[in-house]
């Protein structure tokens, strides 16, 4: 975004820069949608799950026993979330590289 | 979308596939972590998970993949007998 030299490649044609901004845009509102969608999705399962384990028999309110069920559990969802998450991932570059080591010409 | 150049559009189609597949990779962690924990965790959740929940969880997740492409195959086998 300097103007007095820096990026040199930007400046030449006019209205450029302004376009970096909206494609910087553009990307931004997609991952900020994404982010979204995935939070949303965490706070639904966690729900779904905490609430049939800790809310066993549902009386007029909430007790404090199953407000502190509800809280450990949603720290062991995001953990579970956690651990899923690290081994499909290695399990996926795993798959990949064995691909990629029999067929070398890719 | 006409707002763009030829260029930005190729690179903006590029960062959409991308963000696609990173989509469908969350998607199915969001399915593997609810196929699992229903599997693993049995008890109410404590402070921390217990080794063998951890470990569970993990191989869930692996077995789950295992388990995937042993059917294809099992599908593959039966479809050549016919």
């Amino acid at each position: 975004m300097s103007f007095f030299g820096g990026s040199t490649s930007t400046l030449p044609m006019a209205g450029q820069p302004d376009m970096q901004a909206r494609k910087e845009a553009v990307k931004a509102s997609i991952r900020e949608e994404l982010a979204m969608q995935n939070a949303q999705e965490l706070m639904n399962k966690s729900n779904e799950k905490c609430f049939l384990k800790c809310v066993t028999k549902p009386g007029s309110s909430l007790s404090s026993s199953e407000e502190t069920c509800l809280s450990r559990c949603l720290t062991r969802y995001l953990e579970a979330f956690d651990i899923v998450s690290k081994t499909y991932v290695a399990r996926l570059s795993r798959e990949r590289s064995e691909r990629v080591a029999q067929a070398p010409s890719s | 979308m006409d707002q763009f150049d030829e260029a930005t559009k190729k690179e903006l189609a590029t960062f959409v596939d991308h963000e696609q597949a990173q989509a469908r990779v969350n998607a199915s962690i969001h399915k593997f972590t609810d196929m699992c924990w229903d599997k693993c965790i049995t008890g109410v959740p404590g402070n921390s998970f217990s080794r063998s929940e951890s470990s569970c969880l993990a191989n869930c997740v692996d077995r789950f993949l295992d388990t995937s492409l042993f059917m294809v195959k099992q599908i593959e086998n039966r479809r050549q007998s016919q």
